[in-house]
């Protein structure tokens, strides 16, 4: 051997000594204490936008809204059941149009600043002045979807708004006026759009600050949702690095129960196979948004557990009536027989999905105990066609998109497979079209391009509105078809504010549904989480409304 | 020298124009747009045209463009359509960290590499040769993300002795003058945090350095067996002088000027081609930063972080270029 590839030998063996030294370390990031406090830390998918709940949608930004701020009206952890919240009770008018909440005495914001009614008005009073970009629905969806407009609307924001007035009545009373009754504003209080910020910290950091650009648009320049997000929480935010890491710490100056861990920090993977290996390793304690093919792999495992969330989404087939000959009932109704739903749902939901019935989840009230059901039947649908004058096979463009996992159609691919070859079965001959989900595929089918599609929805709240109500109390061009009776009862029920009377009116709606066909539900899902085995007390929730605050480390260690 | 330098400098401005002309014609030709992937499942027509008016994607193309140019020129490339934060400011946070692993990946590809094809020319035909040659085919077919993974469940999840993702542990504060976690940890003399930046890198960077590693080596052992055969080399044996010397002196100098071609092409595509193992290693960079860019259709991110990723591609080039006349007198720059 010559010298130099000694050499050489020497330094590999060198290289490999440091490596094994550098194990000796060990390696576990988070930290549990003997108490269940400690440190955890969490893997997401993305860095949220900002920490301003009125200005963003997306789930990583509210999972770390949740944990500094709170809202009037909160749910009962792990349900769409209302419960207390910043408001210790509310009353509602008779005409439905004044809301009254009594505010929770001795509560601070993290600035040290009181929490009362003025709070509370200053909010919505600047949600309901939003400027320039703010008015985008990108930034402020929920104000739009639950309040409408805005005190000066944009060009093309929306002109109507529900909201009226908010008086601070005494220190701890506050009514909001609306200019509409709207039974579904109770539950969508409880958003994370609707979190109630310390004023001083709005006015200070500037929250609504912005300069104009020379092109005449809004910039916003305030650091308020980016350095000192500041509410009234169980946690409190301590630092962000962007790409890297998010530290929130524990609010010891709670008014209610505590939290156990002294730090939740929120670090950014946005690839899964990482993120469960990163759980593997140790690195991380817990993660959101697991595929359902690593489920196996994490119970296999005894030192991982996985958390399932109730299921709140929906999978359906879509029909587009303005497309020939998607307006004749037959038809939909012949599809409807024809896809085989129970074989899609047993083959590729890994044993996390349940066959839909209508396009509302159980968990949701309006749910409808009894709709009409269509079991596959292909000679049904075969029959239904003769009856509809047409000659077999019956040509449909059916669409399905790619490069897209969500939680109701993990594999949109599969279900397009399967469910087409059981529609030949039935009579029809489909022509298949795709295209990338995001923007092609969902631009084409809001478009109204196509003719019978795969979607589906994941709740924002647990109100029936937000599920039947966004798809159906106005025409829209995907579904293709104006049916007032539908509208009409959409909005009789939205309007209601007797919560049985409503109830019913939603029953009556999902049967109405159900009947006239407008896309045949398949699926609703169960989302899972993936923990350590020791990380005990987390509690998924429907809307993804889930505290940190309840969580301990250490496993027996979790008793209080 | 200088008239070299200075001409290839010049030469940037219509490289640099002629490519933001046609990314900012490609991505335009994407599809959809930046509105409706922002909006998902939720766009309308209304919110689409909002949001569209809000980054002036509602005028012509050519005023678009104009308007990209001036801004560009100041160094500011507007605002990100997804994270809502200047361009300029995440490419800032985002190049360090390419540059960091990219150089991490060739330091670990050369200091392999070039010895390892060193031996293989001195050892020809032998069974350390053959030894080479496999290891090196294996370095460039095996798919990064797969060696990643392997190579992540061997030391993190099976030995539990290296991290699997991130640059830095996150229970270790380090502030950041410079981005580059090496030199901050050196400037803030943590050795704590340095020797956890460097565990953070060596997986990543020997993912990624893996196919840089095998190509070097193959043109390392054909350039020492072309170079071992010259007269002056011969020459160096004859008059005496030890073997040693022969090789540093003559064979090694001479062979490195094509291995220093093929590093410098390597160390840009490593800056522009770490997409799958930032990825993997959720390595906070510019290559998964871009990739997602696409997906999100984020225009402004597209077309600053692309100008800049070529700008650095040509200045790279440039440095290649230069360091071939210090290797070898004999090349005149003109």
């Amino acid at each position: 051997m010559g010298r130099m590839s000694f050499r050489i030998l020497l330094a590999l063996a060198a290289l490999l000594l440091a490596v094994g030294a550098a194990g000796c370390g060990g390696d576990d990031e988070g930290s549990g204490g003997g108490d269940g406090g400690g440190t955890l830390v969490f893997g997401t998918s993305a860095d949220p936008v900002v920490l301003d709940g009125s200005l963003v949608s997306d789930g990583e930004s509210l999972r770390v809204i949740d944990q500094i701020y709170e809202t009037l009206v909160s749910l009962k952890a792990g349900t769409t059941e209302l419960a207390p919240g910043l408001a210790e009770s509310w009353e509602i008018s008779d005409n439905g149009l004044a809301y009254t909440f009594q505010l929770r005495e001795g509560v601070e914001f993290h600035d040290g600043e009181p929490f009362n009614s003025e709070a509370v008005c200053t909010n919505f009073d600047r949600w309901y002045n939003f400027k320039g970009s703010f008015q985008n629905s990108s930034a402020s969806y929920y104000w739009q979807t639950v309040f409408g407009g805005f005190k000066t609307p944009e060009e093309g924001s929306p002109d109507e708004s529900f909201y009226a007035s908010c008086e601070a009545t005494d220190e701890n009373t506050v009514v909001l006026n609306l200019s509409k009754p709207s039974s579904s504003i109770l539950g969508a209080l409880s958003l994370s759009a609707f979190s109630i910020a310390s004023p001083k910290a709005l006015e200070e950091f500037g929250a609504d600050e912005g300069r104009v650009d020379e092109e005449g648009v809004f910039q916003p320049t305030g650091t308020f949702g980016t350095e000192h997000p500041i509410g009234t929480g169980p946690f409190k935010f301590e630092s962000w690095e962007r790409g890297d890491r998010l530290v929130l710490s524990r609010n010891d100056d709670y008014y209610g129960d505590k939290a156990a861990l002294e730090q939740v920090i929120f670090r950014p993977i946005d690839d899964n196979a990482a993120r469960l290996q990163a759980l593997q390793s140790g690195e991380i304690q817990g993660f959101d948004l697991v595929e359902p093919q690593d489920i196996e792999t994490i119970e296999g495992d005894e030192s991982l557990q996985v958390l399932d969330r109730p299921a709140f989404n929906v999978g359906y087939v879509g029909f587009n009536q303005a497309i020939k000959p998607m307006d004749n009932i037959k038809v939909r109704q012949a599809i409807a027989y024809g896809l085989n739903r129970q074989e899609v749902v047993d083959e590729f939901y890994a044993g996390r999905g349940e066959v839909a019935k209508q396009f509302l989840p159980p968990e949701v009230t309006g749910y409808a105990p009894e709709v009409t059901e269509y079991e596959f039947d292909p000679e049904r649908s075969r029959k239904l066609l003769e009856e509809a004058g047409l000659t077999l096979p019956v040509k449909i463009t059916f669409w399905y998109p790619s490069d897209v996992s969500r939680p109701y159609m993990p594999d949109p691919k599969r279900n397009f497979e399967a469910f087409s070859a059981s529609l030949k079965e039935a009579g029809f001959q489909i022509v298949p079209k795709t295209a990338p989900w995001s923007p092609d595929y969902l631009g084409q089918v809001d478009e109204g391009k196509a003719q019978v599609y795969l979607l589906g929805w994941t709740g924002d709240f647990g109100d029936p509105d937000n599920f039947i109500g966004t798809f159906f109390q106005t025409p829209q061009k995907a579904w293709g078809f104006e049916n007032q009776a539908i509208f009409d009862k959409l909005d009789e029920a939205e309007a209601e504010t007797d919560l049985d009377a409503r109830e019913e009116l939603y029953q009556d709606a999902n049967r109405q549904i159900m009947n006239f066909l407008p896309g045949v539900p398949y699926v609703h899902t169960k989302p899972a989480l993936a923990f350590q085995a020791d990380v005990q007390g987390y509690e998924p929730s429907p809307v993804s409304l889930e505290s940190f605050a309840t969580v301990t480390l250490g496993g027996e260690g979790s008793e209080k | 020298m200088l008239r070299f330098v200075v001409r290839r400098l010049l030469l940037l401005v219509p490289i640099l124009l002629g490519l933001s002309i046609l990314v900012f014609l490609w991505i335009r030709a994407l599809p959809g747009g930046p509105a409706q992937a922002l909006l998902g499942e939720r766009s309308t027509p209304e919110a689409v045209a909002q949001i569209e008016r809000q980054y002036g994607l509602d005028q012509p193309v050519h005023v678009q463009y104009w308007r990209f140019l001036k801004k560009s020129a100041r160094f500011d490339f507007g605002d990100s359509t997804t994270s809502r934060r200047p361009v300029t400011e995440e490419l800032g946070n985002r190049f360090p960290a390419t540059v960091e692993l990219a150089l991490a990946a060739m330091l670990f590809s050369v200091v392999i590499g070039v010895p390892l094809g060193f031996i293989a020319a001195k050892r020809y035909g032998t069974a350390v040769d053959h030894a080479s040659l496999i290891a090196s085919l294996l370095g460039v077919s095996i798919p990064i993300f797969f060696l990643a993974i392997l190579l992540k469940y061997i030391f993190a999840v099976e030995l539990g002795l290296l991290p699997t993702v991130g640059r830095l542990s996150v229970l270790i504060d380090l502030e950041h003058p410079t981005g580059f976690y090496i030199l901050d940890a050196l400037i803030a003399a943590d050795i704590e945090a340095l020797w956890d930046a460097v565990k953070h890198l060596i997986l990543p960077a020997v993912a990624l350095g893996s196919i840089p590693l095998a190509i070097i080596a193959r043109i390392t052992r054909a350039a020492v067996l072309d170079v071992q055969n010259e007269d002056y080399v011969r020459t160096a044996r004859a008059k005496g002088l030890a073997p040693g010397i022969v090789d540093r002196r003559h064979v090694l100098r001479n062979a490195m000027l094509p291995v220093t071609t093929i590093i410098g092409l390597q160390v840009g595509l490593l800056l522009s081609g770490a997409v799958l193992t930032e990825k993997v290693f959720a390595w906070p960079g510019m290559g998964s930063w871009l990739v997602d860019a696409i997906q999100d259709r984020n225009f402004p991110v597209l077309q600053g972080g692309i100008l800049f990723l070529a700008l650095v591609f040509v200045l790279v080039n440039l440095l290649v270029d230069l360091s071939y006349a210090v290797l070898n007198p004999r090349i005149r720059l003109s």
